[in-house]
């Protein structure tokens, strides 16, 4: 049995998920290609984005990916760091935001 | 500093054990295909020589620097150094073949003691595009080199440069504390003599290696960046920036096995083997010759002992018939070069 529900290796597997639904499988991987092309946003730019949503998601496998590329396009480790923190105040910002709700809550049935 | 695997006594000193690594393990047990059986599929094997165009002679192993992923083990170390009989071989070569590129590499060339007697009567000859492979800071390394720019100038040599990145410290981390600095010094001297200006007929272009186990990023993009960083951080200019893939062997196989990168990597090139890429590989239109003469298929093949499948082994037996047409030493190494966009000592080759 498998003792991890994530195995590195099956990063190289995503790919296959086109087996089982082909037209949807390559829309997919279509649609992705072309996101990530050069637009009015520089590919750098969008790969720094990845990295920091790869984060925010909590997916392993992204974050490989995302790394990955940012060293291949000589994104440095500190404009790395700095995209994440974007993610994390986003994500801490998005709890914390919601303290207006419960604020709202307790005004509302404390007397 | 770092010494050289020749001078730690390292295993990897030894080109038979590094090319034992290449054909073991997920070569060996079927994993990955061998590059021999990747080209098969594609019928491009055997790899066969073209016309020759570029002669790439490396005039010693001696280098003021000890960078980390260093294919040669260069190094202060190194005493294997051209003579002057040998490059007098080398001239007559020169002035009888159709090679329209001389491409003069190390080490570090410069410290060769002979180097200058060598550009002198190269540049006589007049080839198309005379290169100097420099690594920029033994230009800044002591005094007797400080007028290299002016020397370079007066003979029009091409300069072809190492640069690794555009920031102190990715660069210093891969070539030794303190490369960044004397290489921006470098560039800046470089630039003062005209090299690298836009309508400049002085040539200079950098070599990005990338400082990892990774793959180098899109040439035309990562141009964009290091232009826009150079001039904006340091109002340094230069013509184009060749992206190279570091090949598994030497130095930076040494890196990849104690780093324990070595089988990722190997996988990560051959998921990027591309099919187009082999037809212009460097080796099928380059010979390099070596400190002492001897003639390999490409700098790669030099390091790895892997001497040219012909009858003429030795630049004093130079024979463009015999050469041409033979059949190109291959190992595993050779993916570094088909990877991607491809990789060559000109950057890209697709």
């Amino acid at each position: 049995m498998q003792k991890t529900y994530y195995d590195p290796a099956d990063l190289k597997k995503f790919g296959k998920i086109t087996e089982w639904s082909e037209e949807l499988g390559n829309k997919f991987f279509d649609y992705y290609a072309k996101v990530f092309e050069e637009g009015k946003l520089s590919a750098r730019e969008k790969s720094l984005i990845a990295l920091a949503v790869a984060h925010t998601e909590q997916c392993p496998y992204c974050i490989d990916a995302y790394t990955q590329d940012g060293l291949q396009r000589g994104i440095t480790k500190e404009e790395m760091m700095e995209a994440l923190h974007v993610g994390a105040a986003i994500k801490s910002g998005a709890t914390l935001v919601h303290g207006v709700q419960m604020m709202n809550k307790v005004n509302k049935l404390e007397m | 500093m770092i010494k050289s695997l020749q001078k730690r006594n390292s295993e990897l000193a030894n080109s038979k054990r590094q090319l034992e690594i290449l054909s073991n393990g997920i070569f060996q047990n079927g994993d990955l295909p061998k590059f021999k059986d990747k080209i098969a599929e594609t019928g491009q094997f055997p790899l066969r020589a073209k016309k020759l165009e570029i002669l790439q002679i490396n005039v010693g192993y001696m280098c003021n620097q000890v960078c980390e992923h260093c294919h040669v083990d260069a190094g202060p170390d190194r005493k294997e150094i051209m003579t002057r009989e040998t490059m007098r071989q080398c001239l007559e070569v020169i002035k009888n073949t159709g090679a329209h590129t001389l491409d003069l590499t190390g080490g570090a060339p410069e410290m060769n003691p002979d180097f200058r007697w060598f550009v002198e009567e190269a540049s006589k000859v007049g080839v198309k595009d005379f290169i100097v492979r420099s690594n920029l800071t033994i230009i800044r390394a002591n005094k007797k080199y400080y007028d290299l720019p002016e020397f370079f100038k007066k003979h029009n040599v091409h300069v072809i440069s190492s640069m690794p990145h555009w920031t102190k410290g990715k660069t210093d981390k891969q070539r030794g504390s303190g490369v960044f600095d004397k290489s921006i010094k470098a560039l800046q001297e470089l630039n003062a003599v005209g090299y690298g200006m836009p309508d400049s007929n002085l040539r200079l272009d950098l070599v990005y290696n990338p400082s990892g186990a990774f793959l180098p990023g899109n040439q035309v993009s990562m141009e964009k960046d290091f232009k826009k960083a150079l001039i904006d951080d340091f109002g340094i200019r230069f013509h184009n920036l060749f992206t190279i893939t570091n090949l598994p062997i030497s130095r930076f196989l040494d890196y990849l096995i104690a780093s324990e990168n070595y089988e990722d990597y190997m996988y990560a090139l051959v998921e990027a083997y591309n099919p187009q890429t082999v037809d212009n590989v460097m080796c099928t239109n380059t010979l390099s010759v070596s400190w002492d003469g001897y003639l390999y298929d490409c700098d790669f093949n030099q390091m790895l002992n892997l001497p040219v499948n012909s009858k003429v082994k030795h630049i004093s037996d130079y024979n463009e018939e015999l050469l041409e047409g033979r059949t190109i030493m291959i190992s595993q190494h050779c993916y570094g070069c088909t990877a991607g966009a491809g990789s060559s000592c000109q950057g890209s080759v697709t």
